[in-house]
């Protein structure tokens, strides 16, 4: 009992906070239900109407495959490059370790902003166009620094001893990374997938700055919004949030199963 | 079969020895280089349509000859610390009540339910306040229904709608900054403190406090670079009134295509993230000594 006293000061302060937090989520799912033309109270519904008209818009429905497209492919070169350069780091410390290390988190103190217009920038001195695959190279860009930190903590000198168990035993590189080395990082590689995927399908300003016709999801959101409050905004924005929860959940879920089953 | 697998170990060696080299050649071909020609940019000059290259200062200039540039500039540091200090102030209490008055068994769950909305949509995240402060959103008709207020609030499209949005996001990621710090603290330095004579304030204030600065600085950090940077939040809930560095950034490049321009501002947004940074790292070595 006293101990709940104490803690009632404490339990008043996470719960206004987490209503702070939550209160434009709650809104914004709840008002995709609605009935009517405004987002704003009162509440009518629930009806499906906007999710009905959201997937009969053809044009959000080509910028939602094109999100996923980029979104997958971008995710995969990022984990792989960040493996790659783990793996490296990881097994022989490379001269320069430190500078290495540091060209390749770069990118985490630079604005997404300056990144895309520095993009924009040399695509327009090369004379290449903007397209789907730009804000691809874009999303590897400012995924590649947590994707190559996540899977490079992983490393260890278990991984090291397995790599020359492997080695020793006649295992060739290839084989030992793909078989053994990759096998041992499973779960860092799929987390660092995960992020990527997510951190991508989510990006705006890299997709608005290079992307032409074929544009993304956030791209496609960002237009809609300038016609003011719509249910069908909230219902977009519910979906891009199920879409993200559920990868992140599952991946927490994959990771956590991967990683004890290696403990047993 | 001896010297085969010798063969194969020397293969290894060289290949390990190349692994980090993709990521490096990535990472230099569509960052560095981006980052070099867009500081070279800044001295161009774009004559009749066409990228000149000048070599001249004169882009420098206009920026501080233009009182709504360098205005916007201004605005887009003021809003920042603003935003930063407020999120500080209300995710530090949170992380320390997770750290240390939420059962351990529960902590982990509780502190991912803070944080789930980090991924509800990000273009739609700075919407969502709008369907909550606007004129005919929640907190008006609420507010109107109960008889608190007769006219409704002009709380949408301000200075202070945009700080709300950013310290809605940014509260979430500093609690989880703050909170990583907090769990590292040793219980035994709390408890020692306490065996000494020291109250619980004291406890606070000449232990627990001076050890978190660290996960506080990183927080603070990373919430400076990603709002000064932001587009999005300013665009939806700031109105009209004042530009922030990001939004004039956006106007020069998709109304005037004038890349020269575009590139100062980021470059001397650049300037402003690399003097908080050293700000920062500063802090950061002086709380470690």
């Amino acid at each position: 009992m006293r101990t709940w006293v104490r803690n009632t000061p404490a339990a008043i302060y996470l719960l206004v906070v987490l209503a702070f937090i939550y209160l434009p989520v709650v809104v914004l799912v709840l008002f995709s239900f609605q009935d009517g033309p405004l987002p704003v109270p009162p509440f009518n519904g629930p009806s499906l109407h906007w999710y009905e008209k959201m997937f009969g818009n053809e044009r959000l429905i080509a910028s939602l495959i094109n999100s996923v497209v980029v979104a997958i492919l971008s995710a995969v070169v990022t984990t792989f490059l960040g493996f790659l350069a783990a793996y490296g780091m990881a097994r022989r410390t490379p001269r320069f370790a430190g500078g290495i290390r540091f060209s390749l988190m770069a990118p985490l103190t630079v604005s997404y902003l300056i990144i895309g217009i520095g993009l924009l920038i040399t695509l327009n001195i090369v004379g290449i166009s903007k397209s789907l695959f730009a804000v691809g190279i874009g999303h590897v860009v400012i995924n590649l620094p947590l994707c190559f930190a996540i899977i490079y903590s992983q490393f260890g000198d278990h991984t090291r001893n397995i790599d020359d168990a492997a080695r020793d035993l006649g295992a060739s590189d290839f084989q030992t990374l793909l078989h053994v080395i990759a096998h041992v990082m499973k779960p860092s590689l799929f987390a660092s997938f995960c992020l990527s995927a997510t951190l991508s399908w989510d990006e705006f300003i890299i997709a608005f700055l290079l992307s032409r016709f074929d544009v993304t999801l956030p791209v496609i959101i960002f237009e809609m919004l300038r016609s003011g409050l719509t249910p069908e905004v909230n219902a977009a924005g519910t979906l891009v949030f199920a879409i993200s929860v559920t990868t992140v959940i599952a991946a927490a879920i994959t990771v956590s199963a991967l990683t004890s089953g290696r403990k047993k | 079969m001896l010297s085969k697998a010798r063969l194969t170990k020397r293969k290894g060696f060289e290949f390990t020895r190349w692994a980090v080299h993709p990521a490096l050649l990535f990472t230099f071909l569509f960052f560095i280089l981006p980052l070099l020609a867009m500081l070279i940019v800044s001295f161009w000059q774009r004559i009749g349509g066409k990228l000149t290259a000048t070599w001249t200062f004169a882009n420098y200039n206009k920026f501080f000859s233009k009182d709504y540039l360098v205005e916007a500039l201004v605005n887009s540091v003021e809003v920042t610390l603003t935003a930063t200090v407020i999120s500080v102030l209300i995710a530090y209490p949170l992380a320390y009540i997770l750290a240390f008055r939420v059962p351990v068994r529960w902590q982990r769950f509780v502190l991912i339910f803070t944080i789930l909305p980090f991924w509800t949509a990000y273009v739609v995240r700075s919407y969502s306040w709008l369907l909550v402060i606007s004129e005919n959103g929640i907190i008006n008709v609420i507010m109107t229904s109960l008889g608190l207020i007769d006219q409704p609030l002009e709380m949408a499209y301000s200075r202070g709608a945009t700080v709300l949005g950013f310290v809605h996001f940014f509260t979430m990621l500093m609690t989880l900054t703050i909170y990583a710090n907090l769990v590292q603290i040793k219980p035994t330095y709390h408890k020692a403190a306490a065996d000494l004579g020291a109250s619980p304030l004291q406890i606070f204030f000449r232990i627990t406090l001076p050890l978190s600065i660290p996960g506080v600085a990183v927080g603070a950090f990373i919430t400076f670079v990603i709002a000064i940077g932001d587009y999005i939040n300013p665009q939806i809930l700031g109105g009209g009134n004042e530009v922030l560095i990001p939004q004039a950034i956006i106007l020069q490049v998709s109304r005037a295509a004038n890349f020269p321009m575009a590139s100062v501002m980021s470059v001397m947004l650049m300037v402003v993230v690399i003097v908080v940074y050293f700000v920062s790292a500063k802090h950061l070595k002086m709380e470690r000594v």
